[in-house]
């Protein structure tokens, strides 16, 4: 099973699981709800799609334990349904989804208060202008480009390769299938520190990989924040030279990686 | 009684009308797995504006999404529908609509003229830190309350410092020395931590806290 990351879709995995499919695996994987062709749903929260990801799993394995994947958001995601549902993995890995604690910025209290309030008002002014809206129209370069922004390491080829399977296409031009009420950022009680608490109980082998070069997609996670919460007998690697999406980088270096830590599929 | 739909994202908002008046309005929030009452509450007969209440989403007349995703700060967002629609209010928070209501006088201090903090359902949320978490899907029904609703606000997060931040944005950006009333009984730790911080009053009733704003 694989799980992509925020913002991402399944067909984001298009050149690293056929990697794994020729050597044998089954490979499966979802968008989540109001990415790629998934529905757009009326509410959005981390427990929704953690059902999600179950009904998913249920689906496709029934109760057999399988091996997952998960990446950036999914890989945390994973790490939640693992602790909640672990009958249902064999062994996980992790491509650069461990959160660790947000840096916080060196600002005084009242600075601080400002800034979250500024956060704030842009999130609620953002969910009163959501209804109706659309994401922007544009020639599949025009998308690729706007893509770039975010995946700055990703080559023109692959983005545009990304249009022509996370957009579609209308009269106005190309538009992400990407719920347009969704955004980045947002707030919340959550504390992206702690999935370590469920990641060190883990009872199935563990194979987690952070990367050297910080990406606006990456979460900035701290190795030596996560190095005590690997569960026993697990692995934690840091990738040299690879950003965020280290998957679509170097889908054979990584296909690598992961196949040696599954074993073979019999 | 009238009531005014208003749209946030792909939610039809019912906000009622109880009664009409002048000067700012009261704005009623309900609590969990609650609606909007049919008729004006006895703490707001002293009142003289409008008295208005507001069903959450998945609630009373307000649209039932499909597949839940209830988070406090989307009803938050629900709030601030209501808000903007009135200008500025004065808020009766209870029990979900308590929390709800803290978060939206700490986002919106400008426009919100007080908020009391009342008993009712959903008071305590769920856990302030994460615990076991139970992933299961629900059977449909035809009829608000959404299960999904009752199921995953039960179980919100709400870390007391969380709390305390709200109320701290909404004592320093109000015109009010004290814009949160407290007179819900029961205290959960979050309402405990909202309850020490400075700016914030107790009152014995409702109506005692309203007649300050």
């Amino acid at each position: 099973m694989l799980a992509h990351g925020g913002f991402d879709f399944a067909r984001t995995f298009d050149t690293f699981a056929p990697l794994l499919a020729d050597a044998g695996w089954r490979v499966v994987s979802w968008d989540h709800r109001g990415h790629g062709d998934s529905d757009h749903a009326h509410l959005y929260s981390w427990d929704a799609d953690l059902r999600d990801a179950a009904a998913v799993f249920e689906h496709t394995a029934g109760r057999r334990a399988v091996p997952a994947i998960g990446h950036s958001k999914g890989g945390a995601l994973i790490i939640q349904l693992a602790d909640a549902q672990p009958y249902r993995f064999a062994s996980v890995v992790n491509i650069d989804g461990i959160p660790s604690k947000r840096p916080i910025p060196d600002v005084a209290e009242h600075d601080r208060t400002k800034m979250l309030v500024g956060e704030l008002n842009g999130w609620l002014d953002h969910r009163q202008r959501t209804a109706g809206s659309q994401r922007k129209p544009g020639s599949i370069d025009e998308l690729a480009k706007r893509r770039g922004r975010m995946n700055p390491r990703l080559s023109t080829e692959w983005l545009r390769y990304l249009v022509t399977v996370g957009a579609a296409e209308t009269e106005a031009g190309w538009r992400w299938k990407l719920d347009p009420s969704m955004r980045f950022g947002g707030f919340g009680p959550w504390r992206p520190e702690w999935a370590l608490m469920r990641l060190a109980g883990f009872g199935v082998p563990f194979y987690g990989m952070l990367v050297e070069i910080g990406e606006e997609m990456g979460w900035g996670t701290v190795p030596d924040d996560v190095r005590p919460f690997v569960p026993e007998g697990g692995r934690l690697e840091i990738l040299e030279g690879v950003g965020h999406f280290a998957h679509i980088e170097q889908p054979v270096e990584m296909a690598e990686r992961v196949l040696d830590f599954l074993g073979d599929p019999s | 009684m009238s009531i005014d739909y208003l749209t946030h994202n792909r939610i039809s908002l019912a906000l009622h009308t109880l009664r009409d008046g002048d000067g700012h309005a009261l704005l009623l929030l309900h609590g969990l797995g609650e609606q909007s009452a049919t008729t004006a509450p006895s703490f707001t007969t002293d009142w003289a504006g409008p008295v208005m209440a507001l069903d959450f989403t998945g609630h009373g007349a307000s649209t039932m999404p499909v597949g839940g995703g209830y988070t406090a700060e989307i009803l938050l967002a629900d709030a601030d529908a209501a808000l903007t629609h009135l200008g500025e209010a004065t808020i009766v928070g209870r029990g979900l609509g308590a929390y709800v209501g803290l978060l939206l006088a700490g986002a919106r201090a400008e426009q919100v003229h007080g908020i009391v903090l009342a008993d009712g359902p959903g008071l305590s949320g769920g856990p302030s830190v994460p615990t076991s978490q139970p992933v299961f899907a629900l059977e449909s029904v035809d009829t608000t309350p959404d299960p999904y609703a009752l199921v995953e606000l039960g179980r919100d997060l709400r870390p007391p410092d969380y709390a305390a931040t709200f109320t701290r944005m909404a004592v320093q950006r109000s015109s009010l020395d004290e814009p949160v009333t407290v007179v819900a009984r029961f205290r959960p730790q979050w309402l405990r931590a909202v309850t020490e911080e400075p700016g914030v009053a107790e009152a014995s009733s409702i109506a005692d806290a309203l007649a300050t704003y």
